[in-house]
């Protein structure tokens, strides 16, 4: 395939799209398909045979429109028209709404003007939603592949990596290190074979932004990566996707084979001498195995666990060769990059943190879903604009940021910007983007509690104190909610927070103790309150000491 | 020979101006200079896993704490050995291993012998302030000769590395995840089942605790044969 054929499949897509008066966008990623969204879709293409319509409707299966809580979604005429919680038996309201322009139940109709909808700013997710992820020609048509033929015949590497640096953009798997600087390390590392790997192994408890990219617009991360390849000079790509996603597996699978059968992944791509393979490679449900250290072993087939770091991934990678390993959502920027140039990217954000950064939004909102928004929104317009506030007029208590790694923040720090850098100043972490919301109903303890266990349960064992840190810090948590801890225990924990953070091994322990450190720092009362009064403010636990007064 | 030129550093370990080769650890720098850095996974001769987190060293001018059996020397580096935060950390690490398993060197096969035992009095832990753990872990004594207790071990995994990097049997491994984490031999069978080992008896060596020991030297093993004394003094008439 060459730049020719790209347009005119690109054209032919568009003009047969256009050949119908309506599409109806049926929303089948796992969210929605989990509430039946492909029964959904049976039923409108059947009555739209029914009623003779097929041949001015069209149905179409798309990505994940954001708004996951309301679903199944449906939208029509350019997301003029939206629907939520569509059953089958909605089918033909749906399709009297979109064609005969007859008001449908109230049940059904979703505002398009939603400040949720409006207040984002799609780079990522600017496909999601809109075209149809098992087929590689709607993302052609939608651009798709464009920055890819763009990179291998009118850019060298080096300019490849210089758009990327000039846009500014960071890691989205967390840790925010510059990716034109990781590009730029692997470029000039010395080997006879080198390796772009994807992180798809997200595994934070809430967050699944890396899922819906995969299961609404997988060519974007594919095109992304061999964008990388071409500039880093690899030839051999690697997709390690966790299993719990099989959705996602399923259409990376497809995506690549069609890439592959289309000449735009594999040998000469683009009829240059570029060469680049991807292979999908499966975790076993080993949340360390994100780590990039660990993720490297279990490719090369080991145990997935850590190791010191230097040599990093760009010097001494997979099999030891350099590698460049980047996070779904950072190698899904990429196109859009090369497409409309660094400089533009760097004009979105703040100073430190350019672009726009996808949420999944959880917890105690009226909105849950996935969102992208600019870097530099405040978290009181994330949560309270975007997600609608809180429900049942509750008052709002902390969010937490970055999972397990990240921390909790509370309401005076409401207006700082979401950059890497404000996070991590009120000692949270940007982290890959889940957002969990919590109300005057969540204790702090118990949250801190949340999500030890997860840490201890999920430390690979490696370092001693990752291994034995949790486990303690859990134990002594689950005490203070049990109201059997003393003032003693307040310490050990402070003590024990500041030595593993600073001692493990890996990002796993390092940043495990940030949501008892948060809570530590803003919740102390809540700490005192089951120490010293055998009281849970919020009335979630039931520390003993309470029991055996009401005995008494 | 080869030709490849070795690049020299010159560096300051805890005051000591040392020089080393670029392809050298800290640690290995500090022990040609006489400078004490506690280990307890790393064996010299084996591979190095930073795993223990004893051997962090504070390095000027780096933000985290490396370990100093894989850190590479550099040009100009100065390197902190000892100081109150290194020591709170070393403290609590050690705490840690007490607190994980069951580590009572009262009745210990390697009692006097023993590497967390020697640190711990080196470093000065004598009681710990956390609480004990102490899950009940299985004895593996299928082994005719060997016997492997998993409630004394700290998860160093020099068994297994010597086992692959020299022996070349890697009948040892690890499974699990966590606290749970435990070496195993062969897919998880008993030692004394293992088509893989060789019974050389290297990993007993270098276990730095008594979690992998000798048959027949335990305390409870340690039996004296008391049957003559009722006739003691029979024996002396005959004697006289």
């Amino acid at each position: 395939m060459n730049q020719d054929d790209l347009t005119s499949i690109a054209a032919q897509t568009k003009q047969s799209e256009n050949r119908y008066d309506h599409v109806i966008k049926v929303c089948v990623a796992a969210g929605c398909l989990s509430a039946n969204s492909e029964q959904v879709k049976t039923q409108l293409e059947s009555e739209l045979k029914q009623r003779g319509l097929e041949t001015c409707c069209k149905v179409k299966g798309v990505g994940c429109m954001g708004l996951c809580a309301a679903g199944p979604l449906v939208s029509a005429d350019a997301n003029e028209l939206m629907f939520q919680g569509v059953t089958p038996a909605d089918a033909s309201a749906v399709i009297d709404s979109v064609v005969d322009k007859k008001p449908a139940p109230a049940a059904i109709v979703m505002d398009s003007q939603l400040d949720f909808f409006t207040g984002q700013k799609k780079i990522v997710l600017e496909n999601s939603g809109e075209i149809d992820p098992e087929r590689v020609e709607d993302y052609i048509a939608a651009d798709g592949y464009e920055a890819l033929f763009h990179c291998i015949t009118k850019l060298k590497p080096l300019g490849v990596i210089e758009q990327v640096t000039k846009s500014g953009l960071r890691g989205r798997g967390g840790a925010g290190f510059p990716t034109g600087l990781k590009w730029t390390t692997v470029a000039k590392a010395q080997g006879a074979r080198k390796y772009v790997i994807c992180n798809a192994d997200e595994g934070d408890p809430g967050a699944f932004m890396d899922r819906s990219v995969l299961e609404s617009d997988p060519h974007r991360v594919l095109e992304g990566m061999a964008i990388a390849a071409y500039a880093v000079g690899a030839s051999k790509g690697f997709i390690y996707c966790r299993a719990e996603y099989p959705l996602a597996v399923k259409r990376l699978r497809i995506a690549i084979r069609q890439a592959e059968n289309n000449g735009l992944l594999g040998m000469n791509i683009g009829d240059t001498h570029f060469d680049f393979k991807i292979e999908v490679r499966l975790g076993a449900g080993a949340f360390v195995c994100g780590e990039e250290t660990a993720l490297i072993a279990s490719i090369e087939g080991g145990r997935g666990t850590p190791r010191p770091r230097p040599p990093f991934p760009a010097q001494e990678g997979l099999w030891k060769s350099p590698t460049l390993i980047n996070n779904v959502e950072t190698f899904a920027n990429i196109p859009p990059i090369i497409r409309r140039g660094g400089d533009w990217f760097a004009s979105i954000g703040t100073d430190k943190s350019k672009g726009t950064k996808v949420f999944a939004l959880a917890g105690r909102v009226n909105n849950t879903g996935l969102i992208e928004v600019p870097m530099g929104i405040t978290l009181r317009e994330i949560i309270f604009k975007l997600g609608g506030g809180i429900p049942e007029g509750r008052r709002f208590k902390a969010v937490q940021s970055g999972g397990p790694s990240g921390g909790c923040v509370p309401e005076q720090y409401l207006d700082i910007p979401v950059d890497y850098d404000s996070l991590a100043s009120v000692g949270s972490i940007m982290g890959s983007g889940g957002m969990i919301v919590m109300d005057e109903t969540s204790c702090m303890v118990d949250v801190a509690k949340f999500f030890m266990d997860f840490c201890m349960s999920e430390s690979c064992g490696k370092c001693v104190p990752c291994r034995v840190g949790t486990t303690q810090m859990h134990n002594i948590l689950e005490r203070i909610t049990q109201g059997e801890a003393g003032p003693q225990d307040l310490d050990l924990l402070t003590r024990l927070t500041s030595m593993v953070k600073a001692a493990s091994l890996c990002g796993l322990g390092q940043t495990a103790p940030n949501p008892t450190l948060t809570t530590l720092r803003y919740f102390m009362d809540e700490y005192r309150a089951h120490i010293e009064e055998g009281r849970c403010p919020a009335g979630i636990c039931h520390p003993a000491k309470v029991e055996a007064e009401v005995g008494a | 020979m080869n030709n490849t030129a070795i690049e020299i550093c010159t560096l300051i370990i805890e005051n000591h101006e040392c020089g080393g080769r670029a392809d050298q650890t800290i640690l290995e720098v500090a022990e040609e200079n006489g400078i004490f850095i506690p280990t307890l996974c790393r064996l010299s001769g084996l591979s190095n896993i930073g795993a223990c987190r004893m051997c962090l060293v504070e390095v000027k001018g780096m933000n985290k704490l490396m370990p100093a059996c894989v850190t590479k020397v550099q040009e100009g580096m100065v390197v902190t050995v000892n100081n109150e935060r290194l020591a709170e950390h070393r403290r609590l690490a050690l705490e840690m291993l007490f607190s994980e398993r069951n580590h009572i060197c009262s009745v210990c096969v390697t009692n006097g012998h023993c590497d967390l035992q020697f640190l711990a009095q080196k470093l000065g832990v004598n009681h710990i302030t956390m609480p004990y753990i102490h899950p009940l872990m299985p004895v593996d004594a299928s082994h005719p000769r060997f016997l492997a207790d998993h409630n004394r071990c700290i998860l160093c995994t020099r068994c297994v590395r010597v086992c692959q990097e020299v022996e070349g049997a890697h009948t040892w491994d690890i499974m699990g995840r966590g606290t749970k984490a435990r070496v195993i031999t062969d897919l998880n069978r008993p030692w004394g089942e293992s088509e893989s080992c060789t019974g050389c008896g290297k990993c007993v060596q270098v276990c730095p605790t008594g979690a992998l020991s000798e048959k027949g030297q335990a305390a409870g093993e340690m039996l004296k044969r008391r049957t003559f004394l009722p006739y003691l003094s029979m024996m002396r008439e005959v004697g006289k």
